[in-house]
């Protein structure tokens, strides 16, 4: 049974966001991690890049596979996570605390649109 | 029936049944009828063993194998030792495909590890891949690879490589969506003044060859300077012979170093196969393009080798991956780790002092003959223009009369001549005497 936060919201392609006032800080959920496998790198944008929701924002790379990254809402970055460049591993043993970007966020009625823990949990089970 | 085609008419109704078609031509319908070749083979009669052994000879009488090549152009007449062919000829190294099961190659993996090794060691650049097709296409991957790190799309090309290095890089453009500039070129050499100016925040990077088609070496260092300002990159085309003893890419701030080991114990072979390689920085690896083998340690903690980083490659990364190289020339690996084994750096150096010094004997020679004049200056490796008056086709047919094969054309009464090691200073004399001989 993979771990959920109750106050992040959620994205199909399995990131979770978390709001503080207009920021949103991003990372990929516990259940993507353990899908993935040990991973080994991560490729992210460079701060002050823009993108409209769902576009691809970095990749995932794994022992297994390498999967591409995708921005639950537009957005700008506004700083990304150097500690889990250095040590992706981080991204599997806390999912949770393991961001990716931070994101100036352009439209918060986005983040309607995306699931609440229990409708993820119910996705992802 | 032929013993060498084993597939009886028997075999074939088999084989069609269980394709559910009744004949060959019918399991091919779906092949246009316009792109089917229609009429009967125009082919002699089968001939006896014996009688194509004795044919093929005949054939082969007529090479002229007792040539002596003054020209390069990508393609080098160097020594190969003796010990290459014995030890690549191996059974051990028989089949030497990329490793993908390391528990049974440990040797084909060591050898690709330590070519990667030399080839960085002799750039002075941390990364090297088990190798590419040939320096072209290495080219063209590595205008791929700057364009995925800095997500831009144009690329300068200098005007002083070699026409096919262009061609291949256009050929790549027009179907991977990147534009391809060229750079101005002033006597011979790219014009890294008026270069400065070009570069700004929109340029991928700029691929410059070193020593060029004219065989004139070319510091880049300002220009990577310049680059790297912009978030752009450095890519040297190169021979890597003349690295032995000139400034290196990585003192030159090269990010990425393309080109073709040939000179590196594999031969002519008739114009291939050869074995490009891209060596580059740490913070390019994951855009690397190809095998890249690594050392690690196996379950009882001794040095093992494995295929690395793997997740770069299109057969993970699918139609993401910046390249769809998922191979190596590893024979051709395996015959330039020991050349460069068998040589050493101080046999390097040697080597390519040995061209230095006999290309510009000859150049010396041959630029103070009447009616043959310098183009360039003489900062060159083992290659060099010179200008006459002469037609071409007059060169060309003295020298051959001497069992010479003449510089490449380059056209308006310039040809490019190469001096490798091979020649001897009788050999660049009688060159010299032929040339001589066609001015007074």
């Amino acid at each position: 049974m993979s771990d959920i936060r109750q106050e992040f919201r959620y994205s199909k392609e399995h990131e979770w966001i978390r709001v503080e006032g207009n920021v949103g800080i991003i990372g990929i959920t516990d259940f993507a991690q353990h899908e993935l496998g040990e991973i080994v790198y991560i490729e992210l944008p460079a701060v002050g890049d823009t993108f409209q929701a769902h576009a691809q924002f970095g990749t995932v790379e794994s022992v297994k596979a390498a999967s591409d990254l995708f921005i639950p809402v537009g957005g700008k970055v506004i700083a990304t996570n150097n500690d889990v460049e250095d040590a992706p591993d981080a991204i599997n043993t806390t999912p949770y605390d393991a961001w990716m970007i931070k994101i100036e966020i352009n439209d918060s009625s986005e983040l309607d649109k995306l699931m609440s823990a229990d409708e993820y949990k119910a996705y992802t089970s | 029936m032929n013993k060498y085609i084993p597939h009886t008419a028997k075999d074939l109704q088999e084989m069609l049944a269980a394709c559910g078609v009744t004949s060959v031509e019918e399991l091919f319908s779906d092949v246009p009828k316009n792109v089917l070749f229609q009429r009967e083979y125009d082919l002699p009669k089968g001939q006896s063993e014996l009688e194509v052994i004795e044919k093929i000879e005949r054939l082969s009488q007529q090479n002229h194998s007792n040539m002596i090549p003054f020209v390069g152009a990508g393609a080098y007449d160097h020594y190969v030792p003796t010990i290459i062919k014995p030890l690549t000829s191996r059974s051990e190294f028989a089949t030497s495909y990329t490793p993908y099961q390391p528990e049974v190659s440990q040797g084909t993996l060591t050898y690709i590890f330590e070519f990667q090794t030399m080839m960085s060691r002799l750039f002075d650049l941390p990364v090297a891949n088990a190798s590419m097709y040939d320096a072209f296409t290495a080219a063209a991957e590595a205008a791929m690879m700057m364009n995925a790190v800095t997500k831009r799309n144009i690329v300068y090309v200098a005007s002083t490589v070699h026409p096919s290095y262009l061609k291949v890089i256009k050929t790549y453009a027009r179907f991977r969506g990147f534009q391809v500039l060229e750079l101005p070129e002033k006597s011979g050499r790219t014009d890294i003044q008026a270069s400065l100016s070009l570069v700004n925040d929109s340029v991928s990077g700029v691929i410059v060859q070193s020593p060029n088609y004219y065989g004139l070496v070319e510091d880049v260092t300002a220009l990577s300077n310049k680059l790297h300002e912009h978030k752009s990159l450095m890519t040297l085309a190169v021979n890597p012979l003349p690295f032995a003893i000139l400034k290196t890419p990585g003192e030159m701030n090269v990010d990425i170093v393309v080109g073709d080991a040939q000179p590196f114990g594999i031969g002519l072979n008739y114009g291939g196969p050869y074995i490009g390689f891209v060596v580059s920085t740490d913070a390019l690896v994951r855009k690397l393009p190809g095998r890249i083998v690594g050392e690690t340690v196996d379950v009882d903690g001794k040095r093992a080798y494995v295929l690395t980083l793997r997740a770069r490659e299109q057969d993970i990364r699918r139609d993401k991956a910046t390249s769809n190289i998922c191979s190596n020339q590893s024979l051709n690996v395996l015959a330039a780790s020991i050349f460069l084994s068998t040589m050493g750096p101080q046999g390097l150096i040697e080597m390519a002092t040995q061209n230095y010094q006999k290309a510009h004997y000859a150049f010396d020679q041959i630029t103070s003959l009447p009616g043959f004049s310098k183009v360039y200056d003489d900062d060159f490796f083992n290659e060099f223009v010179v200008q006459t008056p002469l037609s071409y086709s007059v060169v060309k047919e003295a020298l051959e009369k001497e069992h010479m094969v003449p510089g490449v054309d380059l056209g308006d009464g310039k040809i490019l001549f190469c001096v490798t090691e091979k020649r001897t200073k009788l050999q660049i004399d009688h060159l010299v005497d032929v040339l001589g001989g066609l001015a007074q």
